[in-house]
């Protein structure tokens, strides 16, 4: 870890602002795609059995 | 000659936009991760500034793509209003999101980075100002998507809304060349080399900013698919229900 001095409490917490939600945001969006996915293979299979 | 428009079909995008993304994925990562290793662990203290400098490595890219993920959103907007092209609607639906964090953070980091370098962590000064605007418009245009039912009309009332804000992006951008006053300092990176900052700072700071542009490039791509996935399974489901 560098030295950052008397700044460190706002270097760490600019960081941490950062990197928090830009995981939160691919997160959100790897579950939301799932979720659609998974949905929509449900509903296209129910059409596939009914036609 | 192919065209451009070819992309606007829902099934080609989803074609290309598979292949391509697994690699803007791994340039997002490596760049993004690069940069803020080496920002951070490898760069030295201003003289000035001290150890403080090392937040520029988060706070210029997501201010700078803050304002160019509204600047996307405004161009995907405009295609949607001429051209009638779902994908373009639904991109910037896609985008939405992810600017609306790039300019939180902006913000936050701005925030953190100004209280021991001006001593306050707020002043309404022309470019904050005019990016805590623009966050309030990222707000508002989501909002927007949800609170209107029909997706055509949302995609309307969206892209209208999004050409409004691009007013305050714009300002955003060139605060300092409209107003020559304010507490936020000038440009960090200038097509004029004189201008820019050491190349110490310079080369680790243009890494990260590539990793900020691939995240929102590989984000965004995802997230259409997603929309369109969704549209779809609307369009079912509505289907279902009629039958």
């Amino acid at each position: 870890m560098p030295d950052l001095g008397q700044y460190a409490v706002e270097v760490l917490s600019a960081y941490a602002v950062t990197i928090v939600p830009l995981v939160a945001i691919v997160i959100l969006s790897v579950w939301k795609a799932r979720r659609t996915r998974t949905r929509l293979s449900n509903v296209e299979a129910r059409r596939g059995k009914s036609t | 000659m192919a065209s451009l428009w070819e992309y606007a079909n829902p099934r080609k995008f989803m074609t290309v936009s598979a292949a391509i993304l697994p690699w803007v994925w791994g340039l997002a990562a490596v760049c993004l991760i690069g940069g803020l290793v080496w920002g951070f662990f490898f760069t030295p203290d201003d003289f000035r500034q001290g150890s403080t400098v090392k937040i520029i490595y988060v706070h210029v890219p997501a201010a700078i793509m803050a304002v160019n993920a509204w600047f996307m959103m405004l161009v995907t907007s405009l295609i949607w209003l001429i051209r009638r092209h779902h994908v373009s609607a639904l991109a910037a639906k896609a985008a939405a999101p992810v600017g609306m964090i790039f300019t939180l953070i902006a913000l936050a980091t701005g925030a953190i980075w100004g209280q021991p370098m001006w001593g306050t962590w707020w002043e309404w000064d022309p470019r904050l100002t005019s990016f805590l605007i623009l966050f309030l418009f990222y707000l508002g245009y989501i909002a927007l998507w949800e609170a209107v039912e029909n997706p055509d009309a949302a995609a309307d009332l969206t892209s209208v809304l999004c050409l409004v804000g691009s007013v305050f992006a714009v300002i955003s951008r060139y605060a300092l060349v409209f107003w020559n006053q304010g507490l936020h300092q000038g440009a960090t990176l200038s097509l004029d080399a004189e201008q820019n900052i050491a190349d110490v700072f310079w080369y680790p700071l243009i890494t990260a900013l590539a990793g900020f542009g691939f995240l929102f490039l590989a984000l965004v791509l995802y997230r259409t698919r997603t929309e369109i996935r969704a549209r779809r399974l609307k369009a079912l489901i509505a289907q279902e229900r009629m039958a």
